[in-house]
């Protein structure tokens, strides 16, 4: 059934949202990917194309310039280059897919760990006639040290190689025993013609030698978005609502999304970091009670007990509390224009929760092209390295690699407000 | 909605919206006077009914404002009142009118779309209201210069946006802080694709103003677009005037918005047609963008939303 019609079918089964990320240096293709991926699947409009097609003609090109779609802002247009991420959108009817597309150029990372950050899944291309690059090492490295639980490498321009099924194995090859040694999970890998197409949606007849799933396959069968309630329960509490009418005199109702795990009345929570203990007594959604709440829903829960809960505090299930601390080390990527340095005052926000930070130490400053720590005194933008810092108030925070809401916050300069620094926690 | 299976992840909808929740809660937890843009609009429909998601059984935690051009279809305006009735909410509304009567906006000519003279109205409100924050539907996926907006855009003591001071976003980590004069503009349905609007519509039982439902109308043919005959847009000499069955995709000042012709009677319609169109929102329905490329970013630099 062609994608449209099974998005106007209500009877359709829905496999939620999935982020992906695409990195490759500068020409391997990723504008041209990203391109195919939303012409085979239909998601662009004929106007759209249209357009396209007349600048392609303008430029005295031979066929259509898919790169042009993801084409960015005026200014960038003019200087030829792009230098944020930008956010794209498809869906195959089964599923909904955000594509962060983040350029890479002398920014780069910051702008990956950006888009890295939400990202479900990391599309990492290698153009066939170079093999592994500088590039391709540091985009894996990114990616692993953002946690991004799906790694694909694709082989594009296989029709400049003949579609050669040695150079592909070589690549792989190659690319495992890089990611042996970085210590990556599964990766997969998948040869392919982003430009004419083979092997993103539709198979083509020229890479008959490979047996494994499309990259649009991959992307269907990978895990959604926020799918892990068996993770420990974490809820930042976002709001606080006590209405004070006629109707809900003593209403007091917690509001926030469930970062990860499940809660159902009659779960005992503590509430952090004053430790206080109670009970769920309802969960709901404007007034309507619900069996649970499970990760990635925003909910309002009632408890038993009149305990102080407000805005910043996080709650958990008994026997899971996290361990408050006014010290965090943590891996920082800078992104400010300023280094990070003693001599600022920072906040750092984690969850709901704000507090004042100063830097006490820089262990070492991370080499992202061959992973060697180096030592550093301060960070300047772009540089990833282990920081601590000291904290005014306590936060509770969680290992990043056990979960990516809690062990995660970003820096503030408290003098520009600039978000200017990104860090995962252990 | 449905009873959660424990096994499944979130279907796209309820992902959009669970994350929509969450925004619209940090905005009131991080600023101080915020205000909902409501406009009787698709978007904003959705928006009201996630803010009522994420505040109800209290009230939302800012008012309704709307930006009026003056030139918008009387059935929108009577919605939006009965709306916000509904809801008992409050409704601010600041008029462009005004803004020319008072001198502070000056058309070329009296029959220019109002669409870019609302920043000024809007900038007004802001300063007037002392706002720090206002909660708008826009989508990235409306067009190109929208692909890289923020959740959590930032705006300069003029109104003004410079790609150069935006935020990065990471995580679910929104930084609102501000100066003085400084505004944030919030669009929690930032990752919604109009798709995604018409089905949560659809799921939510939304109800909508009638002009975004086929309807007989009388219109001209101009430039590829449906152009509607009104007092405000008549037929120039020449033109012949015909009645067709229409809808709007969006609806906005009336000397720039246009209908798409089609049958589609009820939301499902609308769904299926939507997934199966061949033409962009903005492409096939506002009049003032085709100019070019770039001409949402250009306004937006001058304070638009
Ligand atoms: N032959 C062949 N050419 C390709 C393929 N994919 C991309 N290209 C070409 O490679 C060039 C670079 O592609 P882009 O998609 O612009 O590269 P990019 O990685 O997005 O580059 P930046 O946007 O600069 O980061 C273009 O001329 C494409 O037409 C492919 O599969 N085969």
């Amino acid at each position: 059934m062609p994608a449209a019609e099974r998005i106007a079918d209500p009877s359709r089964e829905d496999a939620g949202l999935l982020r992906f990320l695409t990195c490759g240096s500068v020409d391997d293709g990723k504008s041209t990917l990203i391109g195919r991926l939303l012409l085979d699947t239909r998601s662009i409009l004929a106007d759209a194309l249209t357009a396209i097609e007349r600048t392609s003609r303008r430029r005295g090109l031979e066929r259509v310039d898919l790169s042009l779609l993801t084409d960015g802002l005026q200014a960038e247009r003019e200087q030829g280059i792009t230098i944020d991420v930008a956010y794209r959108y498809f869906s195959t009817g089964r599923r909904k897919y955000i594509i962060a597309d983040a350029p890479g150029h002398e920014q780069y990372t910051r702008n990956m760990v950006t888009a890295a950050s939400t990202a479900d899944l990391a599309i990492i291309l290698v153009d066939a006639r170079k093999g592994l690059l500088t590039q391709t090492r540091r985009h894996s490295t990114l990616a692993h040290l953002v946690g991004i639980p799906e790694l694909v490498v694709a082989v594009n321009k296989m029709d400049l190689v003949g579609f050669s099924r040695e150079v592909f194995d070589r690549i792989a090859a190659e690319y495992r025993d890089f990611a042996g040694r970085l210590g990556l999970r599964e990766v997969r890998f998948v040869p392919m013609s982003a430009l004419d197409g083979d092997m993103v949606v539709e198979r083509g007849d020229r890479l008959g030698w490979y047996e494994g799933p499309t990259l649009l396959e991959i992307l269907e069968a990978a895990p959604a978005s926020g799918a892990r309630p068996e993770e420990r329960f974490r809820f930042p509490v976002q709001w606080v609502c006590r209405p004070h009418t006629a109707e809900h005199h003593d209403f007091r109702g917690y509001m926030g999304r469930v970062e990860s795990g499940r809660i159902a009345p009659g779960d005992r929570v503590v509430v952090l970091p004053s430790g206080s203990v109670s009970r769920v007594r309802r969960v709901e959604v404007q007034g309507e009670a619900r069996a649970e709440a499970v990760s990635q829903q925003s909910v309002t829960l009632l408890l038993e007990d009149d305990v102080d809960v407000g805005r910043g505090d996080l709650l958990v299930k008994l026997g899971e509390e996290p361990v408050p601390t006014r010290e965090l080390t943590a891996t920082v990527c800078w992104l400010g224009e300023a280094p990070l340095t003693r001599a600022r005052r920072y906040l750092v926000r984690h969850a709901t929760r704000e507090v004042r930070a100063v830097l006490a130490d820089v262990a070492h400053r991370l080499d992202v092209n061959t992973s060697e720590e180096l030592p550093a005194e301060e960070l300047a933008m772009n540089d990833i390295g282990r920081v601590t810092f000291r904290l005014a108030q306590p936060i509770c925070p969680d290992p990043y690699v056990e979960n990516r809401a809690t062990g995660a916050f970003i820096v503030v300069d408290e003098a520009t407000n600039d978000t200017v620094g990104a860090g995962m926690i252990g | 909605m449905p009873e959660t299976n424990a096994a499944r992840a979130l279907s796209h909808l309820d992902w959009l919206e669970a994350e929509a929740i969450h925004v619209l809660r940090e905005v009131a937890g991080q600023c101080h006077s915020a205000a909902l843009l409501f406009s009787g609009g698709k978007d904003s429909v959705c928006l009201l009914r996630l803010a009522e998601k994420a505040f109800r059984p209290g009230r939302f935690p800012f008012p309704l404002l709307h930006v009026d051009t003056g030139h918008n279809y009387p059935e929108v305006i009577a919605f939006r009142d009965r709306r916000a009735a509904e809801l008992g909410e409050r409704l601010v509304v600041r008029s462009v009118e005004d803004s020319i009567a008072s001198g502070r906006v000056v058309l070329a000519h009296p029959g220019e779309s109002r669409n870019k003279h609302q920043s000024v109205t809007l900038l007004d409100a802001i300063a007037e209201l002392e706002l720090d924050a206002c909660i708008g539907g826009a989508r990235r996926d409306e067009e190109k210069a929208r692909a890289k907006e923020r959740v959590f855009s930032f705006r300069d003591e003029l109104g003004q946006w410079d790609p150069k001071r935006q935020r990065p976003e990471l995580w679910s980590l929104y930084n609102a802080r501000i100066r003085r004069g400084e505004n944030i503009r919030a669009f929690p349905i930032s990752n919604w694709t109009e798709l995604d609007v018409w089905q949560y519509i659809a799921r939510e039982r939304l109800e909508l103003p009638s002009i975004y439902f086929a309807h007989e109308r009388e219109v001209v043919r101009r430039g590829g677009a449906l152009v509607p005959v009104t007092p405000l847009t008549p037929p120039r000499p020449g033109e012949r005037v015909e009645r067709v069955s229409v809808r709007f995709r969006t609806v906005g000042d009336i000397t720039c918005t246009a209908p798409v012709e089609s049958t589609a009677r009820t939301v499902e319609e609308i769904v299926a047609e939507t997934a199966t169109t061949t033409v962009t929102e903005r492409g096939a329905t506002r009049l003032d963008d085709q100019t070019s490329d770039a001409s949402m970013e250009q306004r937006k630099k001058e304070g638009y939303f």
